[in-house]
């Protein structure tokens, strides 16, 4: 395992809106089959990070790399040169995504959701989609909805259907960003069903979340950060039960 | 995952042995018996004014299907259709332009849409008529040379005249169509790899069309009207016809009504063509369409044939 390139591998990542600085230098590494997970009070800029990840948002400073390659840039020499759109898209169909408010396309059905991408992307076939769309469908639980507009499903369903979307493109690397905020909660059990699922079959997860027994039961590396800096990590059940640092002590003192 | 909330199953049946419905007498509403009544005096008052005008009614029927007059309606409905293609070509494109992140294209947008609705369309008609007096020839490098005026014919000018000042206000419409999709959705395609163009393509015109659709269906009927605009620059439409008509046979009033009620008759056609490309684009948005005319008239036929059935 020492051997292998990190999953993702921040160094120094810095992001600012004009004067704002949202993040102050963050290193980490997540290995390839860890299940990640990123927890703080809002505005912490975890999102932030995640969403640098898969380059929805541009590093001010430092670099961020997936499977050892840069994300964004090309490096030539002591240069950065930037990645055309067509290159940043590529880099973009190896990492899924699932978002806070699901963003599924409501003028498509959950099935033609998840073909989407691979008919669009990838060139596959629209019955080789359909096929792998019902196969992943019927692996979140939702193999009943594929005609379903997301408009009739519940947010659980929505997202669910969501997560099929992402894993229809075959990602190396999965990043949710908290995925169960917006869920009643007696909706959030079913999507974490998914996701440890999904853990378990060895999939590499950035996961931004609340769900502090998600975190502490599936988590292989937990990181708290506040005011864009990571403040402590580890071990999810040790900085859970035994947070050394003050903050995160007030921090998980109120959620937990 | 079993306890899903499914939200497609229909309510719930109602149990059998509920409280006995109410039956109350409804409020009388007495002001609209009154309302009615006025506004069908007001109505009829006027119909009756207009038929003691000295007006020549009889000469409408006898011209409503003359041959030039069907003529002038094609002529209306072609500029109308062909002005309307260049104008939602072109108001897309300026709109995807001035979207764009790229300045030029952006500057050039803001330009055009500055220019063209800035001015008079029967101005901007004018000038395209007059063209000539700047552009002698038209050369298309070996390909092509003319004499402007032989080039620029009557009906070219009246579609670059309506086509491209319709442009200038589709593209605002445009523009605020593919605001209105939320910024999630770009971002969703993007994150699964999706290239710009086929965002656009793909995700967010599709769902921009429900908003651009109902003021897309406003221009065309503006449009149709607009087309009378072009009798100035000699092309021979409805509404020049008519007038035509109304010179030669002595009942030119009685002309002006006519074009009316064709003008009348085409924008009613085009709204009943709008009501259906609306519900086109609304799949997905809402958990059921409501009835169009035609299915809840079939439907209360159908219910009323039943239940006569069941009596018989």
């Amino acid at each position: 395992m020492t051997e292998t390139v990190p999953m993702v591998r921040a160094e120094n990542v810095h992001k600012s809106y004009g004067h704002i600085e949202v993040l102050k230098g963050i290193d980490l590494e997540v290995s390839k089959g860890e299940v990640f997970c990123l927890i703080g009070p809002s505005g912490s800029g975890k999102s932030t990070f995640l969403r640098c990840i898969n380059h929805l948002e541009k590093v001010n400073a430092g670099r961020l790399y997936v499977d050892g390659e840069l994300v964004g840039y090309r490096q030539k020499g002591d240069k950065l040169y930037e990645l055309k759109d067509s290159e940043v898209a590529r880099q973009r169909r190896d990492i899924g995504m699932v978002f806070q408010r699901f963003n599924l396309f409501p003028h498509m059905t959950a099935a033609e959701n998840v073909m989407e991408a691979p008919i669009q992307v990838k060139g596959v076939s629209k019955a080789a989609a359909r096929e792998r769309a019902h196969h992943l469908l019927e692996r979140v639980g939702l193999g009943d909805k594929a005609r379903n507009y997301p408009a009739q499903l519940s947010g659980g369903q929505q997202q669910r259907v969501a997560i099929a979307r992402a894993l229809a493109m075959d990602p190396k690397l999965m990043l949710f960003d908290e995925p169960t905020s917006a869920l009643d909660p007696e909706l959030v059990g079913d999507v974490l069903d998914v996701m440890r699922d999904l853990a378990e079959s060895g999939m590499t997860m950035v996961v931004v979340t609340h769900e502090m027994g998600f975190a502490r039961e599936v988590g292989d590396n937990l990181v708290f950060m506040d005011g864009g800096v990571v403040v402590e990590s580890g071990d999810p059940r040790e900085v859970l039960t035994n947070p050394r640092h003050e903050r995160t002590q007030s921090f998980l003192s109120k959620v937990l | 995952m079993t306890d899903d909330i499914d939200k497609t199953a229909g309510p719930a049946p109602a149990p059998a042995a509920g409280p006995e419905a109410i039956r109350a007498i409804p409020v009388r509403h007495y002001g609209r018996y009154v309302s009615a009544l006025v506004a069908i005096g007001l109505l009829g008052s006027i119909v009756w004014a207009f038929s003691q005008g000295r007006i020549n009614w009889g000469a409408i029927p006898d011209y409503f299907f003359d041959d030039r007059v069907l003529e002038g309606v094609g002529k209306t409905l072609l500029l109308t259709v062909l002005s309307m293609l260049i104008g939602i070509v072109g108001g897309v494109l300026l709109a995807v332009m001035r979207l764009s992140k790229n300045p030029v294209t952006r500057a050039v947008s803001w330009f055009y849409i500055w220019f063209f609705r800035g001015t008079p369309v029967l101005v901007q008609l004018v000038v395209w008529f007059n063209l000539g007096l700047v552009f002698e020839y038209i050369v298309l490098g070996p390909l092509y040379k003319d004499e402007w005026s032989d080039f620029m014919t009557p009906l070219l000018t009246v579609l670059l005249g309506l086509g491209l000042n319709e442009a200038a206000y589709m593209a605002e419409i445009c523009r605020a169509g593919l605001m209105s999709v939320d910024e999630g959705q770009t971002e969703a395609a993007h994150a699964l790899g999706m290239s710009h163009s086929k965002t656009l393509r793909r995700i967010v015109i599709p769902q921009a069309m429900r908003v651009i659709v109902p003021p897309t269906g406003n221009e065309v009927i503006n449009m149709l009207k607009t087309t009378s605009l072009v009798s100035v620059v000699q092309y021979a439409e409805l509404w020049r016809i008519t007038q035509d008509i109304g010179q030669v046979s002595g009942a030119p009033v009685e002309m002006y009504f006519l074009a009316a009620a064709w003008y009348l008759v085409m924008t009613s056609i085009l709204s009943v063509g709008q009501y259906y490309i609306e519900r086109h684009y609304a799949q997905g948005s809402s958990r059921q369409l409501p009835p169009t005319p035609w299915q809840s008239f079939r439907s209360t036929v159908l219910s009323v044939s039943s239940r006569k059935g069941a009596q018989a």
